[in-house]
């Protein structure tokens, strides 16, 4: 009835062997394992079925999500206030130093006001929200949760030639890409996992949520804080999220269709016993091997790219800085696109943390040479209003921000993972090509309606 | 007979049948023997994913999902409800 | 041997699961298990903080190592990948092999989660088949009372001939037992003699045709009924590997 394909000598053994030592576990087992009768309706298979039913299975994953980002953003305000003041007090007292023994002020620049702040800029905004994140994401992990999610959601990434375990590296990913990337090793096939590397940059990170926040604030607008107004951007940002899952899986998509064809590999998924978690080992693994890893690789890198940022904005050539001139011969490109020079280089230059993109962009729009944090919204709106900034450009801003190359951590963490330099450049071409083209549709969408 | 036993994922959820056959080869025929989806064995159909592939079975009391494409390839005979 | 091995014409891929003990007091403790079993449980409250996190060498996967002291010898803990099945269809699958074959742990600890028993045991009788000398831990044993599942500790050590200490790791129940146990194992106060397993007779026919062979061939501890069954399902590159192995082993120890 079946055309059996042909099977070879050494799967007739492999059959031999396996089935042989699957039936001496069957019989150890009868031998030393005995049950209590017990046909009360099991806890766990109901809280399993709860979680992954057609009807609350979706409703309660992203309540789970919703809930962990809520958390993240709102717990690490005030952490991050605190540290960056224990910082910049740091920072005054080492300028005293720097003064009493007389030294060089490009000296005390570029060590205090470059590299040193930049990596404060760095720990303050990257270490709280990770703080948080990692560990209720380690808590889902050791639930049991996590494996529940890739069930529920791999036909999506089935269509895609993709792993569902992507989506697990994609929620590692919120957290942190660099995480994201690591994580894909839990995806067996190289191929998959491949894939699941390259897109995971198109979920937004932990730095770059503030700016997405941020930004969205401004262009709804700052009608008092009213509840519908905070509503609002909640919804903005989540429009944004659901874009950049759904960039994820159309670049997958085509993805599996040309450079990285092939069938997809043979899927299978253990879905464990819920288990209680160990709260302590949560807090101690996911702050050492995660959080603190992570950010050991971000202030490795933000270090020099301080020192970089405080050159450029302070050596002048004629009566403007180098970043100046930078920006300047940038413009035309980042016109087209719907930005301007200022906001591409302050891209490129936030390459070693994305959270430091913002502040690069005041400094160059105030022309300060060092930079700074703006107190309120409205002090930021009209600040880039007067630069010339319209609907457009903030809507760009997040798109680029959402869709752009990967950070330099990320990057670094990709060529680990891959140990290839032309995968780690593909990594950053294709979000970079895609950020482009979709801000230049937009602008042409702008430039035909308005 | 052969002609009574049928893929894996045409058996509904809540059913139990026997592992009689499975019609892969090398890799693939590997992957879900490691599994434990080798013949006379008893496979219990627990759920589906909300959006209705993979499917959950349980399999020497542990959960695995395989994807239809998998599950294809296991023929199995039906025992009972 | 590390460095001496460079000189070897032929670079010894395998080198990276040879772990350099400080002194002879010294104990290499592999520890192999299915996921989900609290492997990771156990390595951390054996080792609690004297651990460092890393890659295998060339890899992507991740090598943890631990330290821990029990009487008067000092343990090296390695931390494998938590695998289903030794036979490699992945890199951690792999890892997990190539270690307990070529990493001459002096024992291995198989970690087991009660309640899923035969599912683990599977993965137990393809390390046994490796290596002698191995422990049986099995873990979870909570999760098996909540679920009224027994295990016969006790017979699972005869069915099996090798020690068995079962542990709740979470609770730090049955460490010390489990720290004894491979202690024990380590000084051969305990001889492990499992059980092995007899396959079909088309099976042992080839095998009985094969060890012969393969043998000669052998100059370490490697096991070559093991060898013989690779290379029976159609694992070619085991072979070539041994015989690296053990080529750069005899061209080190002659100079």
């Amino acid at each position: 009835m079946v055309d059996y394909c042909q099977i070879n000598k050494s799967d007739i053994y492999r059959d031999y062997i396996v089935t042989s030592l699957y039936k001496r576990a069957n019989e150890i087992e009868k031998a030393v394992v005995s049950y209590s009768k017990d046909k009360k309706v099991n806890i766990d298979d109901i809280i399993d079925l709860i979680l992954t039913s057609k009807l609350t299975g979706f409703p309660i994953m992203l309540l789970i999500l919703a809930f962990i980002f809520w958390l993240t953003i709102a717990g690490a305000n005030i952490p991050s206030k605190l540290l960056a003041n224990i910082l910049f007090s740091i920072e005054e007292k080492l300028s005293d130093i720097f003064i009493c023994f007389n030294a060089p002020s490009w000296l005390h620049g570029i060590l205090i006001l470059g590299m040193f702040r930049t990596a404060v800029w760095v720990i303050s905004v990257m270490l709280p929200p990770m703080a948080i994140f990692f560990p209720c994401f380690t808590l889902l992990e050791d639930l049991g949760y996590l494996p529940r999610v890739a069930f529920n959601l791999d036909r999506l990434f089935k269509k895609s030639g993709a792993h569902g375990k992507q989506s697990l590296t994609m929620a590692m990913g919120f957290g942190c890409n660099a995480a994201g990337v690591i994580s894909c090793r839990i995806i067996d096939s190289p191929r998959e996992r491949l894939i699941a590397i390259l897109t995971n940059n198109f979920v937004p990170c932990n730095g770059r949520f503030p700016t997405l926040i941020a930004i969205s604030t401004i262009l709804i607008g700052t009608a008092s804080h009213s509840f519908l107004n905070s509503f609002l951007v909640s919804g903005l940002v989540i429009i944004l999220i659901l874009l950049g899952i759904v960039v994820t899986l159309l670049v997958s998509l085509i993805a599996s269709k040309t450079f990285l064809k092939g069938t997809p590999s043979t899927f299978s998924l253990e879905l464990p016993p819920f288990r209680k978690p160990q709260i302590g080992r949560i807090i101690i693994r996911s702050i050492f091997d995660r959080t603190l890893f992570v950010l050991g690789r971000a202030v490795a890198v933000a270090l020099p790219a301080g020192a970089v940022i405080w050159l450029l904005a302070n050596i002048t050539i004629g009566d403007i800085s180098i970043l100046k001139h930078i920006a300047n011969f940038l413009d035309p490109f980042a016109l087209a696109i719907g930005l301007d020079g200022v906001i591409v280089l302050a891209f490129f230059l936030g390459l070693p943390a994305n959270e430091i993109v913002l502040p690069i962009i005041f400094m160059s729009y105030l022309s300060t040479t060092t930079m700074i944090e703006i107190e309120s919204i409205e002090q930021m709106r009209q600040l880039f209003i007067s630069n010339g900034w319209t609907s457009l450009t903030c809507l760009n801003i997040m798109l680029f921000s959402l869709l752009h190359f990967p950070c330099a951590t990320t990057l670094w963490t990709i060529k680990k993972e891959t140990q290839s330099i032309k995968w780690t450049l593909a990594s950053f071409i294709i979000p970079t090509v895609v950020a482009i083209l979709i801000c230049f549709i937009t602008k042409s969408i702008f430039s035909l309606l308005f | 007979m052969e002609e009574i036993y049928i893929p894996l994922n045409k058996v509904n959820v809540g059913q139990t049948c026997i592992i009689k056959e499975l019609k892969v080869t090398g890799k693939q025929r590997r992957r879900l023997l490691d599994l434990g989806f080798i013949k006379d064995t008893q496979v219990k159909v627990i759920r589906k994913s909300p959006l209705g592939d993979p499917t959950a079975y349980l399999i020497r009391k542990s959960l695995v999902a395989l994807r239809k494409e998998e599950a294809s390839n296991v023929l199995v005979e039906i025992i009972s409800d | 041997m590390g460095l001496t091995c460079k000189s070897c014409k032929r670079k010894a891929i395998l080198d990276i699961y040879n772990i350099v003990k400080a002194n002879p007091n010294q104990m290499l403790v592999a520890l192999a298990g299915n996921p989900n079993t609290g492997k990771s449980t156990i390595f951390n409250e054996l080792t609690g903080l004297k651990q460092h996190t890393g890659n295998w060498p060339g890899k992507t996967v991740t090598n943890a190592r631990g330290y821990f002291k029990n009487k008067d010898k000092e343990f090296i803990l390695v931390d494998l990948p938590g695998t289903y099945s030794l036979f490699p269809n992945s890199v951690e699958e792999e890892v997990a092999r190539d270690f307990i074959c070529f990493g001459n742990p002096d024992v291995t600890v198989i970690v087991v989660d009660a309640t899923c028993l035969e599912r683990n045991l599977n993965l137990v009788l393809q390390i046994l088949e490796i290596t002698d000398n191995a422990i049986l831990c099995v873990n979870l044993l909570d999760e098996a009372k909540r679920k009224k599942i027994q295990v016969d500790l006790d017979r699972l050590s005869v069915e099996l001939g090798i020690p068995v200490v079962g542990t709740i790791a979470r609770d730090k129940k049955g460490l010390k037992n489990l720290k004894d146990a491979i202690y024990d194992v380590c000084v051969k106060k305990i001889i492990p003699q499992p059980k092995k397993i007899t396959y079909p007779k088309e099976i042992e026919d080839e095998l009985q045709k094969l060890i012969p062979m393969i043998t000669p061939l052998i100059t370490n501890k490697i096991n070559p009924r093991w060898i013989a069954l690779r290379m029976l399902d159609g694992d070619i590159k085991i072979l070539e590997r041994i015989s690296q192995n053990s080529y750069c082993k005899g061209a080190c120890n002659h100079g």
